[in-house]
Order: C-alpha cells, then structure tokens, then sequence
C-alpha cells in the first residue's frame, strides 16, 4: 500500500498553471526526490500535500485513503510534517519553545524540552534547546526545524531544498539521518534541483517540468545527463572556457574588519584579498558567515570601513557611498531582485535610474525618452522576456528579473563587477545565459567577483576561489587545484592558520 | 505631607488611564498590528460612556459602554488592516480623524449634562492608615484592576503558551502561518481586546477622571499611550511604570499651577507633551536595543498563502 | 461567497476609480446619515455639492478654503511618498502664522516704503515658521531615531498652547479689551485679493503654482525619484546610494515649509490677525486630501476641491439644517476609511467563489477508516 499517492492533481494561479494534472507515488520507508528547475511547481505541489494550498482539482490518497487535507495542522494530525526552505523559525524565542510551538499536543515546555534531547539523541543530532534561535548558525537552525518536525512522530517528512544551507561534509550526516529515519519506516519527500545528492541518496524520482510530471525513474540507474534531459527537455548547454589572463589588480581589499550593524548579524575579521582584471574570483561559503556584510562594505551601502581597507584602481574607496564607486567603475548585482535590485512596482525604465545615471542631467533632469531607450536597448540585448519597459518589475520571472538587473550592470561596463548569488531562484536556461554574459565580461577584461552558496556554479566559472567562514576569508586557490572536499571543510572554518571551531 | 499625599493618589489617577490604555495598545503591538486610531476609539468611546452614565446613571455600565465602542471601532479597523490590508499608519489616522469628528457630532446633545455626585472609594483598613491610606488606598477600583492587569498581562506573555503565540506572531506572521497558526484571526483578537481596553481608558476619561463631556477631551492620551508602549519597549510591567510617570508629570503641572508658580499656564499645560517627545528620544536612540524588543513584524502586512 | 483574490499587475483603471467609489460610498453612508436624523437627504446633498459652486462668490469662498488644503497636501504628498509620516503639519501650519504674523505686526511708518510689497516678507516668514518647526521633527528622527508621527503630533499640542500664550500674553492686542487675539494686521499687510468684493485672493495662484512645480519634482528630477525609492523600497534606495537621510530633511522642510506658508496666507489674509481660532484642522484634512488625491499633484487640486465642498457644507448644514458643523469631521474621516477599502481592489479582485465540494472523504467520514499508525514508537 502506498504511502502518500497524488492523481491529477492540478493548481492554476491568475497568471500560470502551476500544476498541471500531476501524480506522485510514495512508498512506506522510501526517499521518493522530487526534482525540477526554479518554477517547475514543486513548491506548489508541496504546499498542496503540507495543506497551505487546496488543488483545483484530483485526488489525495493516504495510506490507500482519500483524504482533503485543509490546513497544516490537519496534515500534521495524519503524520505529514514538513522542513521548509527558508525556516519558519521565531528568532528571538529559544529551540526549544520553537519547537514548542510547532506541536499540537498539550505537552508543557519542560517536556518539550526533555523529548527534545530524546530524539535529538537518537538521530545524532546536536541542538542547544535552551539558546535562542538568533544566535544559532544556519546549519544548527535546521537541525531545530529537523527535531521540531522528528516530534511529531511522522510518517512522511517532506524537506525542501535542504542541503543548500549546508556544507559538504553536513550534508553527508545529514543523508545519515535520513536513511536512518527511512528504515524505520518514515517515507521521505526530498526536494532538490541538485542531481548528484539525488542520485546518492534517492530511491526514487519524479521529475517536473513546467508544472506536469515528465518522469519517474530510479535515480540510482540514471546518469545526471539523464536526469538533466527530463528536467529541461535537453542538456544543459556547455560554457564556453577560455583560460583567464588576468592582469593588473583592480580591486584590493586589506585586513578589513567591521563590527556588525545588525544585532542578528556577523563580524568581519581581518578581509584580505584582491581581484585582478580578467579573472573571475570566487567566493564560497554558507549563508551567514559574512557574505551580506562584505557585500555591504564593497558596494558602498556600508561605508565604515577603515580608510585604506578597500581601494579600486589604486583609488580609497573604504568610506565612499555607492555612488561614487559606480562612477570609479564599480558595479554590484545584489542578491535580492525585488526590493533591492529593483523596485518592484517601477517599470524597467524607471528602475534603469537606480544604478545608470547617464540619462539624468547634471541639474537633475530626468530625461525620460532616453531612460526609455536605454531600458529597450537592455531588454533586447540580454533577451529579457517582459512586457515592454514599461512593465513593472514584479511581473517578470526571476530568471528575466534577474537578467535585467545583471545587464544592467553589463552594460554599464565596470571595471569590477561584483556580483551575489547570480543564479538563485533562476531557471536553467535564464542560468546559463547569465554565466555566459559573465564569462564574456571577464574576457573583455573586467575584473568581477561572484559570491554564491552553490559550489557547482562557482567551480564551473571561477578562475580561483575563496571561502568566507565566520566572518574570515580563507588562502586563494586556483579553481583547477580545488576539491569540493577541500573547499567543504574550509566551509567550516578548517584552513590552516584559521583556528576557527566547526559551526 | 496631606498634599503630598494627594499629589500621590492624584498621579496614580491620572496614571491609570494611560496605563489600561498603553496596556491595550501592548497588546495589539505584541501581535504585530499598530493601531494609530487609539486617539480617536478612546473619544467614541468616553462619548459613550459618558451618554450611557447620563442615561443609567451607573458607572459600570457606562464603562462597559467604553469597552463595547472601543472593541467595535478595533474590530472595523481590525478588519481593514488584517483582512483588506491597507495601510496601518493611514487606516490608524483615519481612525483617529473619523473618532474625534464623529464624537463631537454626537456629543454636541451633552455638552452641558452633568453625572451625578460622584462616589468617593475608601477600603476599610488599609484607607485609614496614615498617609499610604489616603495615597494608595481611596482610588476608584479601576487603578487596581489596572494593576492586577499590568500582572495578568505579564504572566500571559511570558509565562503561557497563549502568550507564546501571540508573541510569535508578532514577531514572524509568515512562520506561525506555516506552523498552521490561524493568524489572521489573532491578531484580529488582539486587535479587538487592545481596543475595548482603550474604550475602557476613554470612557473612565469622561466618567471618572473629569466627569463632563467636552469635545477633543482626551487631549493626546491616546498619542501618549503609543509613546508609551514604546518607552515601556512592550513590556506590560515598565508600561505600567511609565504611565505613573506620565500621570506624575501631569499632575506636576497642575500642582504648579495651583501654587501660583510664575509661569504662563500654556507652558504647563505643555508639559506632558514635551515629556512625551523627551522620553521617546531617550529610548530611540539606542536603535539596537529597540530592534531586539521590538515585535518584528509591528506595521507590516500579512498575506497569507503569498 | 465573495473571496479576494490577488491580482498578478495592479489595476491601473481602480486606481482612479478608487477615490471616486469612495465618494460614492460616502455620499450613500452620508444619505443614510441624514435619513436618520430626520433631515432631507435630497437637501443635504445639494447644501454639499451644488450650493458651494453655484456663483462666483461660492467659488470665491470655495478657493479660500481649498488654497491651505491644496498647499499642504502638496507637501505631505511628497512626505508620505518618502514614507515620512509628517502628521504634525498642523503644528507647522500654526508656527508659520505665528511668524507670518510677527512681521506683519511689525509693519508700521518704517516699513511704508515697500508698500504692499510687505507681503514677500511676511509670507516668507510663514514658509520660515513651518521649516523651523518641521526641523525639530526631522532632527529628533535623524540623530535619536525618534519616530516622527509621535513627535511631530506631539509638537501640534506645543504649538496650539504656543499660540494660546502669545495670543493671551506678549501679542495681545491692548485695545482689544482683553480679548485673546493680536491687533488687527494693517490693510497693507493683507494678502492681495483677485477681485475686490470677494474674499478670494492671489493664494490661488500660488497653490497653482506649486502644483506645476510639485509635479515636475516629483516626475522629472532625480531628487524626486530617490525620495520615492526611498519611500517604496528603503533597500533599493541604499544600493543605489540614495541618502535616506536627505530624503527626511528633505520631506520634511518642504512639507513643513508648504504648511508655513499655508498658515502664513491665512493669518495674512482672510484672518487679518491672529486668534486661538487659527487652527481649523487644515493640517489633519490635508492627510485626507493627499491620500484621496493619490499622492500626485493633479489629483490633489481635485481632492482639495471636494475636502472644500465638505467644509463649506458643514457650514451652510449648521445654519441651514441645524446639524452641528462636526459634520464635517465625520465625512472627512468616513472617506479616508471608505478610499482605503477601496483602494484594496488595485492589488485584489472580488471573486465569487461556490464553497468546493467537500466529498473526499469516504462514506462515513475520516473516523470509517482506520486511524494512522504512529511509525516511530519502538516495539517493545
């Protein structure tokens, strides 16, 4: 008897169709994946199966019963429990009252307390239940979501995306936990887009594409190309390598150290390195060691650092604001598209005049056919699919947000770009495209850095990496001498001369 | 040492209403919702507490009155902010604009009425004492309901899982939604429980504290319990504290007043005002400390299934 | 049964008929309102809309009240589009009467020579006031971070008691047979009037203008444009560089330099002299009238207009109907209420949804079927 079964399911949103008549099959004790690029409608089926979301239409069968599931706490009372991507954790509320909180039974918080330490235990796995959740690390954070979602005793865990917070080395005691977790009998919906952990730890597959269900498969048997196929309709299309020849430094950052302006955030310590014209740099690291904060100091939206700490072409540019270091050649893609990068209810016209000032006159002039051009001019060169310039920014895909905004700063020509998290939360195709504009900006001699969680993109187009841990920036290695491995454990804070504890 | 005394139960007076006010506001911020219409709810409410004391000629009733007014005008605004979503800064305004129109047209017929003579509170014992007995122990019960409440709020936030929640919700609607929270209705509870308890504030303005019915009575209270919650940085115990302050430094002013000090009237008359922006700009300054203790999701809006 | 569902762009076409169902929906509770107090709705409607435009010396007296209205909203315009909450252009308001009328008590032998030209002076003294007293709410916020819809409304009581003392004390006109008001300003003092015979003056024209010069701010510079991005993402504005810090001097003298010199043209002109009465609420209506004009400048003149026909009806219902002039405050409030419901059909669409069908459960309901097995308790 299955455990979970889906059939026609189908969810339609005003402007797409999100699921479109899908099935899913899932075995007592299996770990069933459930694979499929930004916007495939994973998230939606989800949602459907953890009760956030009611379907259009189709049937939910649990345990061979057809069951509504209304609300999350109807989902949990049939032993459904979810880990969510982005934690729903209180931060200022300790592990174990969070924990707490996401239980339905009439247990008091002592209790909650002691079977905390039971389960936590039994699986291996450390948590602090009595600190509160701000001070913890991102890893130590889904250990609590992990635990809170262990105590309810389920009999289907759904995660999602769970590695990308993680370092290689957690990942693998995480995959521990989980087989363990499957062969006492929990069945275990994992969703990834990340072919080679589906691969080592998956029983099973369902791919989605575009909202419908274009495969199952045994993992284990298929090959990543495979997996790709069904995932985008082809193989991922190949980048173009040229060796780098990097040449003078453009920018040089000298032990720089900052005391953290947020209350929730982290310290630098002692910042040393520099990025060359020509050459792709590298920065890998999990979220919440730094990365927000070095960004802030180099784009200038954080300007306190100590005079001398960070100079562009020979120029001081520690205490200037983002605008001065734009007119020195300095660019920046943040990682937030809506609300940062862009404006979300402005048109791409108007969020042209963010970063590119060209079209305003030196008394302040907007000239606003010009500002028009120039957003037509990047819609067509980096083909972004929208509604004309003057679309709001909020109705383009990620992908084609995303490609604007790095155009953006493209076609501004730097001569340092930086840019965070290129690829997160964009389709393949949208991916690809934008590691190719990458690639071309360095060979055109443009000096860029490019921070992101996701150590394949940066293998794939870094000339040398870094890692920033807690706060600390490791030794630069050439990417060609790089392991994952290595990189995995600097992740952690274990370079030579870091002496730095484990997160 | 009489007057000084006097002075004491005086404060305590002129404290409570800021303190059952502030403590209703706490409530709702706690939830993440801020309700800027507190001015004008505590109007329509003191203009129906003081029509009903006119017609039943009980107290109670009239400040029930207040409370059912006030957790009406909390239960509209609840709606528009929660619900609709709008904006909570301008729907709070508009509150206030609407509340303090609405109870000068209705309160135009009452103008010249009078409450009959007004009780005098004495507990056995403890009032006889020599000086605490006039100083704590004459007041009308709402300063000791004021108080006990100051103590139930406390041990609700931090010491119940009802608590637990609100505070959760205040601080992450997204999260406790995903817990499977229903939000939506909570805040609207805690919306509609911080207002009855402003309307309680207005009405014992108008039936207790001065009776008489003039239009704009409340004269800023309402802003001032928002300032408060603020100083008070949500916590129902240094609220509390900061409304005897407040009532303190009003009481200060017409002391003075009545002691012939050679000050013009209107500066004294200023006093609480000014003390109200002195005390925000203390505890403003340290913006960490507020980040820490602020309900992070205060003013924001909440879209479920978003 | 009627479900909101999000819309994927925001309506364009509600935007503008938002303000305009608002109206509607207020006129209905205002019919009601006077069906209930037992007074012809057919004649209340026409006091509201129709006596207040019917000639000249209507409009006359119409454009008088609108002139304030549509000044200050201009400001706070700009202030709520930069998410600064100047609540207190009340206050602002006050202060630059108070300083508009200080010079134009000073008018006398040694001022004839500029003749009526005194006038410059005396209004920018008005526009001076309001800066000044804005200034303390933009300095609180900037170097206490001290919120400025508490302070700036706090500073509206200071001031009102401000006005009172000086009215009462040091400005009290000593042949005004202790009366609480200043001397009478002289006739050159007095803000120019269009047309002679109506009460109307040159105000107007300078409304007007702010209106034109507002607009091009707000659409055509770049100041503009970062205030604004600072208003709609605060994030956004960092990353492009723009000073939030600047934006908040910024807002907040302009808008307090627009209610000075609202005040300014009201001391200056149809008063005459200052009173306790110079507070008429202009600075709380124009919250109403920014919002319901859409924050854009056109739509303000529009706003302004109708807050007038409110006040002007308000007045004419209290001698002609015998309801209390608060009318007034009721519809003011009740429309602000009504336009933010309205205003939620931009980004939400009424839908009428059938409830689904709850028939997934088997014959019987959940309980037929048996309950799920616990998997994680240890067998024995």
């Amino acid at each position: 008897m299955l455990r979970l079964e889906l059939n026609g399911i189908s969810k339609q949103y005003p402007a797409v169709r999100a699921n479109d008549r899908v099935g899913l099959k899932v075995r007592p004790g299996e770990i069933h994946a459930v694979l499929g690029e930004n916007g495939a409608g994973k998230s939606t089926m989800m949602k459907i199966i953890y009760g956030a979301v009611q379907p259009d239409e189709g049937r939910i069968l649990w345990n061979g019963q057809a069951v509504s599931i209304r609300s999350p706490a109807q989902a949990r009372a049939l032993g459904i429990s979810m880990v969510y991507q982005h934690f729903s954790l209180f931060d200022t509320l300790t592990a174990a009252e969070n924990v707490w909180l996401g239980l339905d039974k009439a247990m008091t918080l002592p209790q909650v307390t002691q079977r905390i330490g039971e389960v936590a235990h039994s699986y291996g796995l450390d948590v602090d239940a009595q600190r509160p959740v701000h001070t913890l690390s991102v890893g130590e954070r889904q250990r609590v979501e992990i635990v809170r979602a262990l105590l309810t005793e389920p009999q289907l865990l759904i995660l999602d995306e769970p590695t990308s917070v993680l370092t290689p080395q957690a990942v693998d005691k995480l995959f521990i936990t989980l087989r363990q977790l499957s062969e006492r009998g929990c069945s275990i919906l994992y969703i990834s887009h990340k072919l080679d952990e589906i691969r080592a730890l998956c029983h099973h597959c369902t791919v989605l594409r575009g909202g419908k269900v274009t495969g199952e498969v045994d993992p284990r048997l298929e090959t990543n190309a495979g997996l790709s196929r069904l995932m985008i309709g082809a193989e991922p299309p190949p980048l173009q390598h040229r060796p780098s020849r990097a040449g003078a430094a453009v920018l040089d950052v000298r032990a720089l150290s900052l005391v953290r302006q947020d209350p929730f955030g982290a310290d630098l310590h002692a910042v040393s390195f520099s990025v060359r014209a020509g050459e792709i740099v590298g920065v890998a690291g999990v979220s919440g060691n730094g990365q927000q904060e070095l960004m802030a100091a180099l784009s200038g939206e954080d300007p306190r650092a100590a005079p001398g700490s960070i100079t562009l072409g020979g120029t001081d540019i520690a205490r200037s604001g983002p605008r001065e270091r734009r007119a020195l050649g300095l660019h920046f893609v943040p990682e937030e598209r809506l609300g940062r990068g862009a404006v979300p209810l402005l048109s791409l016209a108007q969020n042209t005049l963010l970063t590119r000032t060209e079209t305003v006159s030196r008394a302040g002039w907007i000239a606003t056919g010009r500002v028009q051009r120039l957003a037509e001019d990047l819609i067509a060169r980096f083909q972004v699919r929208a509604g004309g310039a003057g679309a709001s920014a909020k109705s383009l895909s990620g992908g084609n947000l995303q490609k604007f905004i790095v155009g953006r700063e493209i076609a501004a020509q730097p001569k340092l770009l930086i840019v965070s998290q290129p690829t997160w939360g964009v389709d393949v195709g949208a991916a690809a495209q934008i590691h190719g504009e990458l690639l071309a900006l360095r060979d055109a001699g443009c000096a860029l850095l490019v921070v992101s969680e996701e150590l394949d993109e940066l293998f794939e187009i870094s000339d040398r990496l870094l890692v920033i841990a807690k706060g600390r920036l490791s030794p630069s290695v050439p990417t060609a001498q790089a392991s994952t491995q290595q990189i995995g454990e600097w992740m952690s804070g274990l370079w030579d001369g870091a002496g730095l504890v484990e997160p | 040492m009489e007057s000084f005394a006097l002075l004491l139960a005086a404060t305590l007076n002129a404290g409570t209403v800021l303190a059952i006010a502030g403590l209703g506001l706490l409530i709702n911020e706690r939830a993440g919702v801020v309700n800027l219409g507190a001015e004008g709810l505590m109007l329509i409410a003191a203009i129906a507490g003081f029509a009903t004391a006119v017609h039943t000629g009980s107290d109670t009733l009239a400040l029930l009155a207040g409370a059912l007014a006030g957790g009406l005008m909390a239960a509209v605004f609840g709606w528009l902010v929660i619900w609709l979503n709008t904006n909570q800064v301008a729907t709070g305004l508009a509150l206030s604009l609407f509340g303090s129109g609405f109870s000068a047209f209705v309160g135009i017929g009452y103008v010249s009425e009078k409450l009959g003579k007004r009780p005098d509170f004495h507990i056995p014992v403890l009032g006889d004492l020599p000086f605490i007995g006039p100083a704590l122990f004459r007041q009308h019960p709402m300063v000791y309901i004021a108080i006990a409440m100051t103590v139930g709020l406390g041990w609700f936030l931090y010491r119940s899982r009802a608590g637990l929640v609100l505070r959760a919700i205040g601080e992450s609607p997204e999260s406790a939604h995903a817990l499977g929270y229903p939000v939506r209705r909570i805040r609207l509870a805690a919306a509609v429980a911080g207002g009855a308890l402003c309307g309680v504030a207005g009405a014992y303005i108008s039936v207790v504290y001065t009776p008489l019915w003039v239009e704009g009575m409340v004269a800023g209270k309402g802003w001032i319990a928002l300032a408060l919650t603020t100083f008070a940085t949500w916590r129902p115990a240094r609220l509390l504290l900061g409304a005897y302050l407040f009532g303190g430094v009003t009481m200060l002013q017409f002391h003075l007043q009545g002691e012939g000090v050679h000050v013009a009237t209107q500066f004294l008359t200023m006093l609480p005002y000014v003390a109200t922006i002195a005390v925000l700009v203390l505890i403003s300054s340290n913006i960490n400390f507020i980040k820490i203790n602020m309900p992070a999701s205060l003013g924001k809006p909440f879209f479920p299934g978003a | 049964m009627f479900k909101l569902e999000a819309r994927p762009q925001p309506s364009k076409l509600m935007s503008l008929a938002s303000p305009l169902l608002a109206l509607a929906l207020t006129v209905l509770i205002g019919v009601l309102l006077f069906l209930i107090l037992g007074k012809d709705p057919l004649r209340g409607l026409q006091i509201f809309f129709v006596e207040p435009l019917k000639n000249l010396y209507a409009l006359s007296e119409l454009s008088i009240k609108a002139t304030p209205l549509i000044l200050i909203a201009l400001g706070l315009a700009v202030c709520l589009r930069a998410n600064v909450f100047n609540i207190g252009a009340e206050g602002q308001y006050i202060l630059g009467a108070l300083a508009a009328g200080w010079v134009a008590m000073q008018a006398g032998p040694a001022t004839a020579w500029m003749g009526r030209g005194i006038v410059v002076p005396i209004l920018l003294a008005g526009v001076l006031g309001g800066m000044a007293w804005a200034a303390i709410v933009a300095l609180l916020r900037d170097r206490f971070n001290a919120n400025e819809i508490l302070v700036s409304l706090m500073l509206v009581y200071v001031a009102d008691q401000l006005l009172g003392y000086l009215v009462n004390g040091p400005w009290m006109d000593p042949d005004g047979h202790n009366f609480p008001q200043s001397i009478t300003f002289l006739a050159v003092t007095r803000v120019p009037k269009i047309v002679t015979g109506l009460r109307a003056h040159i105000g107007v024209f300078v409304a007007l203008g702010a209106v034109a010069l507002l607009w091009v701010f707000m659409f055509r510079t770049y100041r503009g444009f970062a205030l604004q991005v600072g208003g709609m993402a605060p994030a956004a504005a960092r990353y492009a560089g723009f000073s939030s810090r600047s934006a908040l001097w910024t807002a907040l003298l302009l808008s307090g330099g627009m209610a000075g010199l609202a005040g300014g043209l009201e001391a200056a002109g149809p008063l005459g002299q200052l009173t306790p009465y110079i507070p008429a609420g202009y600075g709380f209506a124009a919250i109403i009238v920014a919002y319901v004009g859409r924050l854009h400048p056109l739509g303000i003149v529009f706003s302004g207009i109708l807050m007038s026909l409110f006040y002007i009806g308000g007045e004419l219902a209290q001698t002609r109907l015998g309801l209390p002039k608060s009318l007034t405050g009721v519809f003011q409030g009740l429309l602000l209420f009504t336009l933010l419901a309205c205003d939620t059909l931009i980004a939400y669409r009424m839908t009428w949804a059938p409830k689904l069908a709850s028939a997934r459960y088997p014959p019987g309901g959940p309980s037929a079927s048996s309950p799920a097995k616990p998997v994680l308790r240890r067998e024995a």
